[in-house]
């Protein structure tokens, strides 16, 4: 690893500051960073540790929302009764990533901000844009069974590696960022992410030295709300396919739905067309069918990846139908 | 620039060269280290404070061997700084207990037999112990049928997916189980 000086940071304006210095990087829970950094891939001269900031507590917001401080660890928000009984899609996915003790580590804002597993972008001795910007891309006509097939480009198909982003995706959920000079901004989930286009190494609207404070859950929308994870090992492993779905249906008919996607694309994917293909139809398989279709219209395989696609649309289809079951009521 | 507003603490001022002190507390005993920054807190357990018993298999955060407690909570050692746990409590399977005086976890891995080469026992017994109370405060789990339910059954299914981040290459798997479930069963894990 190469060295680097670190610092603790007592107050969020202060690791702003702190973080505006060359080279520097924010630590929190570490799993992730730490990981690249004993692979020579992230290359930090100075960690400012924002692990004990008081951004740990979960809150009530006005209105039924919470709101989720930056540096809760993922165990803390899947376990929070309000999360599991009013956001049970968030906490579903968090205890579908990773393993007990990196849940234990690893932060709200970390899981964020996390980098793709690609295995080109972990192999320092091959081509990638993401890790060297002009590079070139192994995994497009290399081995890609686990790259995107939505989101993708000529530059970059790795996979956004987060299953709790597609809940939030799913959830509207909004982030706020506090930057130098004090500056607080709110950034929907939605255009938090960049697709990868010619600089797949700007993953996010993240501006230099701002921090994620928070992540800021609205009112929970009406529905069933689900998480499926379809992977190579029934556990501890990332998604080839998941989907986040929240279904309100009465009398056989879809009143409104969410759908998003992970596993599938360059970043956590908002299924528009499937929302749309649901919203007023009858809760039947065909309209799962045509919403999945719906879904994956644009795909495009790389050919190890291929089987993503269908394997797509059957998760959703599944999804959808447990998540239109009536909720019952009591 | 920031010196006014961050404490010093654990700031190390050269490019990395410097040493910089932590004082951890290990298995109830307060140990100060100087260490650098790169250090993570596997490796000052282990070539520092010779506490050889947490063990380094992948060093990646996949294999579970380096678990430890950190303030009671299982942790991967080998992905965290060491620099990171300043007056943190740390238990390591020395801290659990001894030859002569098992933890009831301990006891049952060898009622059990819960292992073959050993390797991985360590990390199985602290992720154990960690998991235990996870499931004692009513943590759901991937294999919680409701979430929302804050009773947890603790069912094989339930153990297998809680232990999923400690590997055995040598697939001790159902006796693993059978200790935690009879560590669980006979009382406080």
């Amino acid at each position: 690893m190469r060295s680097f000086t670190y610092e603790r940071a007592v107050a969020a304006q202060a690791a702003v500051a702190a973080a505006a210095r060359d080279g520097a990087k924010f630590i929190s829970g570490g799993t992730n960073l730490l990981d690249l950094m004993k692979l020579g891939i992230e290359r930090p001269t100075h960690l400012v540790d924002i692990s004990r900031l008081p951004l740990r507590d979960i809150e009530e917001l006005p209105g039924g929302g919470l709101r989720i401080g930056a540096q809760a660890p993922n165990s803390d928000v899947a376990a929070d009764i309000r999360v599991r009984t009013r956001y049970p899609v968030l906490t579903q996915a968090l205890v579908s990533g990773a393993s007990g003790q990196l849940r234990n580590k690893a932060s709200t804002g970390g899981n964020l901000v996390q980098r793709t597993r690609c295995p080109y972008f972990y192999d320092t001795a091959a081509a990638c844009n993401k890790r060297e910007p002009g590079a070139g891309c192994a995994a497009i006509g290399g081995y890609n069974r686990t790259h995107a097939v939505l989101g993708a480009g000529s530059s970059c198909i790795a996979t956004h590696p987060s299953d709790m982003a597609v809940a939030l995706t799913a959830l509207e959920a909004e982030i706020e960022l506090l930057g130098p000079g004090a500056s607080v901004r709110r950034v929907g989930i939605a255009d938090f992410y960049r697709l990868p286009g010619d600089t797949p190494h700007i993953e996010t609207v993240l501006r230099p030295a701002e921090m994620i404070t928070s992540v800021l859950l609205p009112p929970p929308p009406p529905g069933r709300q689900l998480y499926r994870k379809v992977r190579d090992r029934a556990s501890y492993e990332f998604a080839l396919v998941s989907v986040a779905a929240v279904v309100s249906a009465g009398q056989g008919t879809i009143d409104s739905a969410r759908v998003a996607l992970g596993g599938v694309a360059t970043v956590p994917w908002r299924a528009v067309e499937a929302e749309a293909a649901l919203r007023g139809r009858p809760a039947t398989t065909a309209t799962y069918r045509a919403a999945a279709e719906a879904a994956m219209r644009d795909a495009v395989g790389q050919g190890h990846n291929d089987f993503k696609i269908e394997l797509a649309r059957r998760t959703l289809c599944r999804t959808l139908a447990q998540a239109a079951q009536p909720v019952r009521s009591g | 620039m920031s010196d006014s507003v961050t404490r010093a603490v654990g700031r190390s001022r050269d490019e990395g060269d410097r040493l910089t002190t932590v004082t951890l507390h290990v298995n109830h005993q307060e140990r100060r280290l100087a260490v650098d920054p790169r250090t993570s807190l596997l490796d000052a357990l282990r070539e520092q404070l010779r506490l050889g018993g947490t063990k380094k298999g992948c060093d990646h955060g996949q294999c579970g061997a380096c678990t430890v407690l950190v303030n009671g909570r299982r942790v991967n050692s080998c992905l965290t700084l060491a620099v990171m746990h300043e007056g943190d409590d740390v238990v390591t399977i020395e801290g659990l207990g001894d030859p002569g005086d098992l933890h009831p976890l301990q006891a049952a891995f060898v009622e059990c037999d819960g292992f073959q080469c050993g390797y991985c026992t360590p990390g199985q017994i602290v992720s154990a112990v960690g998991m235990l109370g996870e499931v004692a405060a009513g943590w759901p789990s991937h294999a919680t049928a409701d979430v929302a339910d804050p009773r947890i059954a603790l069912t094989d299914e339930e153990i297998r997916e809680r232990m999923s981040g400690n590997l055995c290459r040598c697939a001790a798997y159902p006796n693993i189980v059978a200790a935690i479930r009879g560590a669980a069963a006979g009382g406080p894990g």
